[in-house]
């Protein structure tokens, strides 16, 4: 009785001062953590090896490629001081932690004039704009509809709830079941503006889904349903459907031919410090665009013959 | 809580013209008084940060209370934007109701089962598995909500599979441990002799359960259902994999539906930190918040009345 | 005989339910196991996860969930134990009193969601602490913390008033009896609830998505340096959880293989908690049957 009551003792003594101890550290420890990514720059000045770490935050869209990228640029020799870290959280967490300087990096879909309006549109001009690869959008439907090619009037009359069955739109004799993103979503933002020229409407019995998996399972298993994924989640479960007759193919992205697309961002809050740039420089590179960027479904930014502005107006580089 | 601690520890050094015992009980006394104290501070902190955060559209005066709470329509990306958070607050009272009611007869029932048919088979059998049932983590419930519920719903009944029931047969499964182990908690304490003497005034099982025992606990019943409605309130992510998270008021219980908690999680990392949408995305979690105190209220109501 | 015939139908009608209830149960269970186990092996378990590639493990976030659990009891118990002593024995009937017990009510019935967003809120913006296992940690405790009290208080209630009276009649002062003499025959009801709790914590997802985050940063697991960033036990890293994961490969998998990782963590974590539940129960009876034979 007396051994296991010293016991119980020291465990629940232990237990305390391991709690006490580390709530200690708590209070100061975030300091340390912050001043390693400060002292980054200033030891890299000398024009040694870099080091120091890097923060990453935003898009889940962009957030495979950059931790693919991230890994293989820590395994680099060069650049062995570096440690990176690759945060998901949205593209709009993205933005304002890097807006707040939380991070180093923020990921983003879509320009960060789009996400801070009105009042704030004086933080996204601290930013600046590192596009690191293109994303194509496709219209897919399940492969049942029986259609393969949507017009924009089409979409737009899907979209907003005019056409309820696909055979109106010569196919099959089936309800159509919209599935749409959240209205704050990059990828509806970028659907809307390029595909439909303008909001579509978030109709009753309309299913939404954040995340592009879940849009491809429910595409793929719910009959009629029609929604819209990025290049890179595509496979036989769900149709990909032509817009105006044209292929979401690479070619037809790279000249412009197939219009709905978007830039993959990666904001720094000023021009970024060299650890930063390193990176940044490093997923731009020929070697990893070639590879892991077109490996993953993304377009790589060179091979790009159109350029879009905020705006959406459209160039021929 | 540690560096008062360690003060106590020295100025315990100081003080060692108090006996021992004065001593200990000292430090005893601030231990525990600080655990609560943290407590409290903790629970004040939570309501300040995220009142603070989602009165903000009010105070600016952005959008008003009646807006937000009875408006239809949410379109926070429109021109002007809308903020009607009517469909959510429908969305997540009906799926919490329809999950109560399933759930309370289901419960009664396995609390009967446990007090009065079969009391060593329920205490070995079914009360140890109704406990699991509580420590399934909500995203396995959600994963199987996403691929066994909705596809069976789609198959058999008009629809997508997507709604309502979709998310209130999740919750109820879910919620059926709370109120099965407060059903179950009234009934045992029931004086056997209330029991007895029904039995010997000749009343069948049946007759004494549904004349004596459900009367008598109906307070500790209804305990139990609160509960189990508000947890079903607040539960997030399982809700959010089954109801389709469309923003509008449901017309019926097979359609796509949103609730307080699917709209936070959807939105809250797509938008930007202060702008309106974000911090009407905070108002809601305000609401989210003043229901838990409106759902402890009326459990305090309840518990006063079965005291009786 | 009408009402005869109405007791049948009605204790037929129980049986059913109860039947019933066990039937949903059994199905879940094998549902996941049937669906998952098939994909579970020790590569499965110790892997990292890949987003592109067949055959990602999810041993990182295997690792997290442990981790977090540890590093959240380590807060919470000695915190919750503290206030569960407070609620048992210094606590007199007054207003004061009955406010700490509604805060404690009104705190384990927060949804976990405001939790993870209150945690977004102090711990990850104020206090900086980003999207880390500690913030993760402060999330849980607030979460945890009204079960802990409960427990330990039930637990000290039910431990003989003789006991107590016997300690202070020693001269032992409150808080030694309380310490020395209560706490541990309290003990086993202690260990019992924690474990369950522990269950809790461990399958925790909506909290974690806003506090903890949902990366998990390249681990080297031959670093033990808290400090280091690779480090698996530096608390101020990003980590990813069992449960976040399967809400994450769920939404955004992009490997071949994601519908089976699914499947397989799920059976993981299912198995988890029914090792909680079961370990709860042995060792509670176990201890119990230990202390009152050794007296």
């Amino acid at each position: 009785m007396k051994k296991s009551l010293v016991l119980v003792l020291t465990l629940i003594v232990a237990l305390t001062l391991a709690a006490c101890g580390k709530s200690n550290n708590e209070g100061t420890a975030s300091s340390p953590s912050a001043s390693a990514s400060e002292s980054a720059p200033a030891s890299s000045a000398a024009g040694e090896a870099l080091s120091g770490t890097i923060l990453a935050a935003g898009s889940t869209a962009l957030q495979p490629l950059v931790e693919q990228v991230a890994t293989k640029f820590m395994a680099d020799s060069k650049y062995s001081g570096i440690s990176v870290t690759v945060q998901g959280g949205g593209s709009g967490g993205g933005l304002t932690q890097v807006q707040a300087g939380q991070v180093d990096i923020g990921n983003s879909d879509i320009f960060a004039e789009e996400k801070f309006k009105d009042a704030d549109a004086d933080k996204a001009k601290e930013l600046v704009d590192h596009q690191v690869a293109v994303v194509a959008i496709a219209t897919v439907a399940n492969p049942k509809v029986g259609v393969d090619n949507l017009t924009k009037q089409q979409l737009v009359d899907i979209f907003s709830g005019k056409v309820k069955n696909w055979k109106e739109v010569g196919g099959a004799d089936q309800k159509i079941v919209i599935v749409n993103r959240p209205s704050s979503s990059g990828t509806r933002k970028t659907f809307e503006n390029l595909a439909l020229g303008g909001p579509s409407q978030d109709l009753p019995g309309s299913i939404q889904e954040d995340s592009s998996g879940t849009v491809k399972k429910l595409v793929g298993e719910t009959p009629g349903a029609i929604g819209y994924l990025a290049l890179s989640y595509l496979d036989d479960s769900v149709k990909a459907l032509k817009y105006e007759g044209a292929d979401a193919s690479v070619e037809n992205v790279t000249t412009g031919k197939y219009p709905v697309w978007a830039y993959e961002h990666m904001y720094t809050k000023g021009e970024p410090t060299p650890v930063v740039k390193a990176l940044i420089d490093y997923i731009l590179s020929d070697e990893i665009q070639k590879s892991d960027v077109t490996e993953m479904g993304y377009i790589p930014i060179g091979d790009m013959k159109v350029a879009r502005d905020v705006n959406g107006n459209v160039t021929n580089k | 809580m540690n560096t008062p601690v360690k003060e106590d520890r020295t100025a315990g050094d100081r003080l060692t013209r108090y006996p021992k015992h004065i001593r200990e009980d000292w430090f005893g006394r601030v231990y525990v008084y600080l655990c609560v104290a943290l407590m409290v501070v903790t629970i004040f902190s939570i309501v300040w940060f995220i009142a603070s955060k989602g009165l903000n559209p009010f105070v600016s005066g952005a959008i008003g209370i009646p807006d937000l709470l009875l408006g239809h329509v949410w379109k926070p990306e429109g021109e002007p934007p809308l903020f009607g958070a009517l469909p959510f607050l429908a969305g997540s009272a009906s799926v919490s109701f329809i999950a109560a009611a399933i759930a309370a007869p289901f419960g009664f029932c396995a609390a009967v089962f446990m007090t009065q048919i079969a009391p060593k088979l329920g205490r070995t059998v079914l009360q140890p598995a109704i406990e699991l049932l509580a420590g399934i983590p909500s995203v396995v419930y959600g994963f199987v909500g996403l691929s066994v519920i909705v596809p069976f719903l789609r198959d058999n009944f008009p629809g997508q599979g997507f709604g309502i029931l979709a998310g209130a047969i999740v919750l109820s499964i879910m919620i059926l441990p709370t109120v099965t182990s407060i059903a179950t908690d009234a009934l045992s304490t029931l004086p056997a002799g209330l029991r007895e003497g029904s039995f010997a005034l000749g009343a069948t099982r049946w007759q004494t359960i549904y004349r004596l025992i459900l009367p008598t606990t109906l307070p500790s019943l209804l305990t139990g259902i609160v509960l189990g409605i508000s947890r079903a309130f607040g539960e997030a992510l399982a809700v959010q994999m089954v109801i389709g998270n469309a923003p509008h008021v449901p017309r019926s219980l097979l359609e796509s539906a949103a609730t307080l908690t699917s709209i936070i999680t959807l939105e809250m990392g797509n938008t930007v930190g202060g702008s309106l949408h974000n911090n009407v995305l905070w108002s809601l979690a305000l609401i989210l918040l003043l229901m838990t105190f409106l759902f402890v209220f009326i459990v305090r109501m309840l518990e006063r009345r079965a005291k009786r | 005989m009408k009402a005869k015939l109405a007791d049948r139908i009605a204790t037929g009608a129980i049986i059913a339910i109860a039947g019933l209830i066990m039937a949903i149960l059994a199905g879940l269970i094998a549902y996941l196991l049937f669906r998952g186990l098939s994909h579970v092996s020790w590569h499965f378990l110790t892997s990292p996860p890949q987003s592109f590639k067949k055959g990602g493990g999810i041993g990182p976030q295997l690792f997290n969930s442990l981790y977090l659990l540890v590093l959240t009891m380590m807060i919470t118990i000695p915190l919750g134990i503290g206030a569960g002593i407070y609620m048992s024995e210094y606590a007199k009937a007054n207003r004061v009193t009955d406010f700490i017990r509604l805060v404690v009510e009104v705190l384990s019935s927060f949804p976990s969601i405001v939790i993870g967003l209150f945690g977004l809120l102090v711990f990850v913006n104020l206090f900086q602490m980003k999207y880390s296992l500690a913030a993760g940690a402060l999330a849980l405790t607030v979460f945890n913390l009204p079960l802990m009290v409960r427990i330990t208080e039930q637990a000290l209630r039910g431990v003989p008033r003789e006991q107590k009276e016997a300690g202070l009649a020693l001269g032992l002062s409150k808080w030694k009896t309380i310490w020395s003499v209560m706490l541990p025959m309290a003990f086993p009801a202690i260990m019992t609830g924690t474990i369950l709790a522990s269950g809790r914590v461990f399958g925790e997802a909506a909290a974690l998505l806003f506090t903890a985050g949902m990366t998990t940063p390249k681990l080297d697991f031959t670093n033990w340096n808290p400090t280091d960033p690779q480090s698996p036990l530096n608390p101020f890293r990003p980590a990813e959880t069992l449960a976040v994961h399967i809400w994450k490969i769920n939404s955004e998998g992009r490997a071949p293989d994601a519908p089976e990782i699914a499947a397989g963590a799920s059976a993981v974590l299912i198995i988890i908690v029914l090792l909680f539940n079961l370990g709860a129960r042995t060792l509670g009876r176990a201890i119990y049957r230990k202390f009152t034979a050794t007296k």
